[in-house]
Parts: C-alpha cells; structure tokens; sequence
C-alpha cells in the first residue's frame, strides 16, 4: 500500500509543475494587461504604463517572471492580488468555505438521491421508475445550469415565496464570519433565526449545482448495481436464504459503489466548474465568481495561485479517492 | 429600553434592527477596494466616494450642478488660475474600532488628499501600486502648480492655466478628502494597506464590514454635518446577475436594484410594488471612423457613412422603445453649449451613393466594423449592432467584414488605431463638455489613440482648448456649439445614441434620485413607515 501511495504522490510533482506552467503562460497569452484593463477606454500615459508596470514586476522578461513565481511559491507565498492588495491566499481562504459548503450540499443532494435512485432504478430495470430516471438524469445533465437556476428562483422563491432568491443570508442578520462557513457561523452567532435562514439560502443553489452529478451518479449506480446483481456472489448470497434488502444493500450496493466512489471524485472537478456558473446566479461569493472577475482584470497572481490552489485540491480528491479505491479494491493496489 | 427593544425582536424572529430603518441595496459589482483614488470602476465609487467619503464640492442630487460639500465656499482668482477654498468648520471624521479622530477636519487633510497622489517624494505616493489613474488621466498632474495652506480652515490651489472644469474635477471621486491623522496612524501602526480595506471619511455613511463578493454594511453617520441620515443601516448585496437582482427585488430581498436590463423595464412598470427611475445619462454610444485609414480620411465617405446607418432602427433594436435617445454629437443635449439645431444624420441612401461616387468609389469598397464580444451599457448588444450597420453598408455597395474581440484586447488595438470603424462608448465623469470632447476628439488624444478616430482638426482642437480656459459659461457655449458644427460636418463618428439608465425600487423607498453620472448615492434616502 505503502508504494503505491507513493507513485501516486510522484506523479504529484510533475502535474503541480505543469499546473504553474499552463496558468503562467495561458493567462500572459490572453491580450491586455492589468494596467491598460484597469484604464478602460480612459488615457494611459506611456510612462505612467511603464512605472505601474515596473511597480507591479511586469516589467521583466518572462523567465524570470516565472522564476520569481516558483521563487515565491516555494515559499509558501502566494503572493497578492494586483487589484484589492490583498494576498491570494487571504482572498482564498474567505471565499472558498462558501464554495466548499455549497459544494458538500450539493455532492450530499446529488450523492444521496443518486445513490437512492439508481439502486431502484436497477431493481427494477425496465420499469417506468427506471426509464423514469433515466430519462430525467439525461435531461438533468443536458441542462443549461444558467436557465435551470433562474427557473427555480422564479418558481420556487418569486412564485411560491419558499425559499430566497439569492445570497447566502438575509442581509439583515449582522454574521461575524468566524469560519466563513455560514452554516456554522450562525450556529455560532446568538441571532435567532440565522441558521435556519442560511439552510433556506443554501437549498436551491445546491439543487442547481447537484443536478449535473445527480445525473451521473444516478446513471452510474444503476448500471454498476445491474452488473453487480449478475454477479455468482449474488445469486449464492440469494440461496444461501439472506433477506432481499441484505443481498441489495451489503452484498450488491457495496460492491456496486465502487466505480461510483470514482465517480464521486471526477465530479469535484464538475462542480468546481459549475460552480462558477451557480455562483454568478445566486450572488454566492465563492471563489468560481472570484476567479472570472480575476481573468477580466488579468489579475496575474489571482489567476495563476487560484487555478493552482483549485488544481491541487482536485488533485488531492482524487489522489484520496485513489487510495480509498485501493483501499476497497485490492487489485487495484497491488497493480504494477 | 434598548434590551426591551431587543427582545421584542426577538420574539418577533427578526434581527433587531429590522425595526429600524435599513435599505439593502442589489448592486451590480463588488468594489474593487475602499482606497477610491485608486480605481476607476463606478461601483467602487458608489461604495466609497458615495457614503464613505466627501469632497470639497459635490453635484447636487440628481444633477451636474456644483453644490458646496465640505468647502462652505470658494473663490476664483481673476486669471482663473487660483481657488480659494474655505472649509466647513465642525466636520467630523468618522469614529470606529478601528479609529478615534482627535480633531475636526482641517487644511491639511485637504492637503494630504491631494498631495499623496501629486507629490512623488510623498509618504504614501509609492504606497499605491496601481498609481492613481483618474488623478492622471484627468491631467492634475501637469495642472496644479500648487496646493498651500493659507490658514486651518483656507486651501489654496494655484494652476499653470486657467481650467473652466476645474470645480466639475473637485467633484469627483478621486479628489476625496482622507483624514491625514488616520494615515497617520496606519503608517505608525505600518498597516497602509488599511487604507483600502477599512475607510475613513466625513461621509453620511460609516463604514462597518465588507464581507467579500457579498456585502457592504455601513451605519447611518450620527455626528454628520448635514444631518445623520435617515438610514441607520445601508446594506450593498452584491448580485451581479442582473435577473437576480430583480427577482431579489420582487421578493423583498433588497429594495433597490441597479442596472436592471432595459429590456426587463417595460413589465417591470406594470409590477404595483416596484417603481421605475429613468433618466438622461451622460452615455454616449458611437462608432468611431478611423480617419488614418485611407479612404476614410475623405470627409465624403465619411459622411456617405453616416447617411447610410439606419439608426432609428438600430436604436428600437438595441436598447428598446424609448430607452435611449438618438446623438446628433459627441454630449447629450443636457450639457453646455448643446445645439439645438443640430440634427443627427438622416439615412438617405441616394445621397450616400453620390458622395461615394464623388470620393471616386462608385464601384464600391472594402471596410472592417470592430466591434466588444459582451455587451456593457453603452452597447448592449455588440452582434446585432455590428451587423445592422454591416446590412446597411452594403446598400451603399461598402463590404465590411466584422471582427469580434474581447472588451480589453479591442480597446488596445483600437488605441493603436488597427481598425476602420469601431464600436465606442463614453460615459461622463463630471458634467462638463470638455470631459467628452478632449479625451475622445482633441488632437493630442489622436496621438496617444484615446481618439479612435484618430482625428486631428486644427479649428475644431483650437475650440476646445480656448473653451477649456475660459471662465464664463455664455462664451464657452458659444465655442462649443461651433466646435459642434464641425464635428456634424467632419463626421469623424457615427454618433448613436445616449442611452437612458434605470433602477427599479420599491414602492416604500423614498429619497433616491437616479444621477446622469451613473453614480448611486443613498444620503437622503429613506423608507416609508
């Protein structure tokens, strides 16, 4: 086990680097620089551009731009933003609890239900239940996220007033962000009312950004539990006179998880990505909303750390799904 | 008292304050940062210059007209070149955890304001690593002469010659004045970066948290010289997504929305609970014509251009029915030395056709129409715009090919003069002409590519420069309304449209005036019991 966490740490190394490569180049490739974004259509000076430049440390050539960057990352430094002055991993760290915590509600919407309706769906294949979420999952996964959000604000929080519109709660709650998770700030905060009102707030932009892996997981368990219920292992589970619902649920779903737990792991990705779009619909301040506005501004540092903090995470789920396939696969693990 | 109060909120399951008066508005944008003098963005400003901070002179509500702030009143030297201010006695700076003013404003932080951005060997003039852009875009630097102290309560600004918008630039949010002794103490406490994350001001509205990319909290100002206002509590929600902020507004969430979309305002007047604000603004929308570019040099073509644009049409289109007004010139009609009697081009596609045959093009030409890939206020819809005008050159026997770039990239190349025509906007920092004309038209905008037109006419650059130093309003309409004749006549633009800007409110808000400056200002806002 011991090696194989090992390869797996070392293919680290060389992805990071790339990461830091890809943002570096891809964003000095995008035209315009922050100065000249900053001025808009309004007068540069060509000296006032070359001492803000100079200023900023754009003025070198690019190795050693990259250099200086690498220099500091290994440093831990992050650097700061070109456009607030604050440090990216201030920036960072206010803004990702509220990705993260839409992020979870939304893997737990879509793990749940996907899980639940897949394992009927397979159970009863060839049902209209089955051909019921099949159906539904391919449109939930072809859905326009900017169209499907606005239609549930407009049903949900204009038309039938359940839930709000936006935000991450009501503006008249003063919340002293402690750990910048809303949900357990208001726990935190003595104001009546809070926590139940940041809950409501977090309903509809976690159905939004969980349709899409709802979707997947639903389509993924069914077909993994219909292969799995094919297994020997199933049909002795079956003679050996085990209730139906211990066969379904220790001997097939068990097994059945695994390629869903993988899953699981390429939806952060999914729902990084998507939450960008959610974000901008429910005016929550994550770090997709943060990062957008950052390549608009080419906010350098913003853009390249963002992306590599964004990356690193990914990579880290993944790397943990890895093990935790390993963990429950050991074919897997003992793979040259 | 204020625990029975409290607890009678609480029984009710609201926050304390709901019961006093609160306005939360939907605004479009973060802000940038607080340090206003740092940033250009029209929602930074509505954030900083707009509660926290004053300036000596302000617009008065609503409108372009130069109302004394934390000046009481000034006066101008007979040469134009001095301004005396006399400030406001009894004007407090704002008190909070973070900072306890020991004195009343005075001359030096007038002084300060000014002299961190000009001065160079200044403190905290490196301390910005943006620069200060408006300060410089707006030329204070070559400006002002100097800036002196007469006594505690008397500015004094000399400048190298006589500037009629000088008091029009005072208005503006990067003349702010900061308190010197916060700086102060920031820099012996070596936390500058302060400036920008926690503001001082003299402002009607104190700043409290700005938690990022989703609120602003600011307390109603009790010690503010014009009166504390009504609102104990301005709250800005961040909602970029302009859909949002009208479904947020529907539901009660917030009781003004910004920018809705003009498109969304005619139902949105047919909604009992929400009223509609429109006004003129200060936009104006324009297609520049590169007149470096062979054959656009040529006055006819130019013209045979603009006879042939279809812009009633392109106007329904664009903006909606009612929602912006054709430009005959570079300003709308609300502003000095305005002619009536220009009249916007007429499409008249005979006459186009002759004026091309005469410039020796009969047989037609080739030209590129440039245009933004997102839409921004002054052009809503780049595509439909740039193949409107596509369609209409082609009547003439012109082919244009349109190019799409993105908003930075295009005003680069742009700058650089790359294009034939190119899609333009320009929105007004202060009221005055001079701030449309020599930024977009002037000759030595043409040298440095401000003027995409890349148009350089001595008579009408003579104009504006004499326009620009003389004092007296008549004269200077007069200068105007010629250096617009030439401008109609020239044609180095196809003049579009000024568009209208909205907000939508509740029906209980009371107070708030739209400004032609596009800036939102809550002071006297207040809501109905």
């Amino acid at each position: 086990m011991l090696s194989f966490i090992a390869r797996r740490l070392g293919l680290l190394i060389p992805t990071f680097f790339g990461v830091t490569l890809l943002t570096f180049a891809l964003i000095r490739l995008i035209p315009g620089d922050p100065v000249e974004v900053m001025m808009g259509e309004r007068r540069v000076d060509p000296e006032m551009h070359a001492e803000a430049m100079h200023r900023l440390g754009l003025d070198k050539p690019l190795p050693a731009q990259y250099l200086d960057y690498i220099t500091k990352l290994a440093q831990g430094d992050l650097g700061e933003s070109l456009r607030t002055r604050e440090g990216v991993w201030e920036e960072f760290l206010t803004l990702f609890p509220a990705t993260l915590e839409l992020s979870l509600a939304a893997l737990l919407f879509a793990g749940t239900l996907g899980v639940i309706a897949g394992v009927i769906a397979a159970l009863k294949r060839g049902s209209l239940f089955d051909h019921g979420v099949m159906g539904v999952s391919l449109a939930g996964y072809s859905m326009p996220i900017f169209w499907w959000g606005l239609l549930l604000i407009m049903f949900f929080s204009v038309y039938l007033g359940w839930t709000p519109v936006s935000g991450r709660i009501d503006l008249l709650y003063d919340i002293e962000p402690k750990t910048g998770f809303m949900l357990i700030d208001t726990l935190l905060s003595e104001e009546e009312g809070a926590f139940k009102d940041a809950l409501m707030h977090l309903i509809l932009p976690a159905i939004v950004l969980g349709t899409i892996p709802l979707a997947v997981i639903a389509r993924m368990t069914r077909s993994a539990m219909l292969e799995v219920l094919r297994e020997d292992y199933i049909r002795t589970a079956r003679a050996k006179g085990l209730s139906p619902a211990r066969v379904v649920f220790v001997h097939g779903l068990r097994n059945a998880l695994i390629p869903v737990l993988t899953v699981f792991g390429l939806q952060v990705g999914t729902l990084l990505a998507g939450a960008v779009l959610t974000e901008t619909i429910f005016s929550w301040p994550g770090i997709g909303k943060w990062l957008i506005e950052a390549i608009g501004a080419r906010d350098y540092p913003v853009v390249q750390n963002g992306i590599l903090l964004i990356a690193c995470l990914v990579i880290l789920v993944n790397f943990v799904v890895d093990i935790l396939y390993g963990l429950v696969n050991p074919r897997i693990r003992h793979q040259r | 008292m204020r625990s029975i109060f409290m607890l009678l909120a609480l029984c009710a399951g609201l926050p304390a304050f709901a019961q006093s008066q609160s306005l939360v508005v939907c605004s479009e944008a973060a802000p940038e940062g607080f340090d206003i003098v740092q940033y250009t963005a029209a929602t930074t400003a509505d954030a900083s210059a707009e509660t926290v901070y004053e300036r000596l002179v302000q617009f008065a509500p609503g409108s372009t007209r130069i109302v004394p702030a934390l000046a009481e009143s000034w006066e101008v030297g007979a040469d134009g070149l001095t301004y005396t201010f006399t400030l406001r006695k009894g004007v407090q700076f704002h008190q909070t955890p973070w900072f306890k003013p020991s004195r009343e404003l005075n001359a030096d932080d007038v002084l300060w304001s000014f002299q961190r951005q000009r001065d160079k060997d200044h403190p905290w003039h490196a301390l910005s690593p943006r620069g200060y852009p408006y300060f410089e875009a707006m030329g204070f630097a070559e400006l002002i002469e100097k800036i002196e102290a007469l006594d505690e309560h008397r500015v004094r600004f000399t400048l190298k010659h006589p500037e009629a918008p000088f008091l029009a630039d005072l208005a503006m949010g990067f003349t702010s004045i900061y308190s010197a002794e916060y700086a102060e103490q920031l820099l012996d406490a070596e936390t500058p970066q302060k400036l920008n994350s926690q503001p001082i001001g003299t402002g009607p509205f104190v700043f409290e948290r700005y938690a990022k990319d989703a609120q602003v909290r600011f307390a109603g100002n009790p010690h503010y010289w014009g009166g504390k206002p009504a609102l104990d509590r301005l709250l800005l929600a961040i909602t970029p997504d302009p859909n949002t902020r009208i479904q947020q507004l529907k539901a009660g969430a917030c009781q003004i929305a910004v920018f809705p979309r003009p498109s969304d305002v005619p139902a949105l007047r047919e909604n009992k609970d929400l009223q509609v604000l429109e006004l003129d603004s200060l936009l104006t929308a324009y297609v520049a014509i590169n007149t470096r570019h062979k054959p656009l040099d040529d006055v006819r073509v130019r013209q045979a251009i603009n006879l042939a644009f279809d812009r009633q049409a392109y106007l329904r289109a664009q903006y909606g029915e009612g929602n912006a007004t054709l430009a005959a010139a570079p300003y709308p009609a609300t502003l000095l030395g305005y002619d009536e009697r220009l009249q916007p081009w007429p499409k008249d596609l005979e006459r186009a056709r002759q004026l091309l045959a005469e410039a020796g093009h009969e047989k037609g030409l080739k030209l590129s129409i440039w245009t933004r890939s997102g839409g921004g206020p002054t052009n809503p819809n780049p595509g439909i715009g740039a193949q409107m005008l596509q369609a209409d050159l082609a009547a003439i026997g012109i082919q244009a090919d349109i190019r799409v770039f993105e908003w930075g990239e295009l005003i680069k190349r742009a700058k650089n003069g790359e294009h034939d025509l190119v899609f333009m906007g320009w929105a007004g920092d202060n009221g005055d002409p001079d701030n449309f004309l020599t930024p977009n038209l002037s000759c030595a905008a043409a040298e440095s590519g401000e003027n995409q037109a890349g148009w350089c006419h001595k008579e009408f650059d003579q104009l504006i420069r004499e326009a620009r130093r003389v004092a007296e309003p008549q004269r200077r309409a007069a200068l105007y309304r010629e250096a617009l004749a030439i401008f109609q006549d020239q044609a180095p633009w196809i003049a579009l449209a000024h568009p209208k800007q909205f907000a939508v409110l509740r029906k209980d808000v009371e107070g708030f005036v739209l400004s032609p400056l596009g800036s939102n200002n809550f002071a006297h806002v207040r809501r109905k019991p």
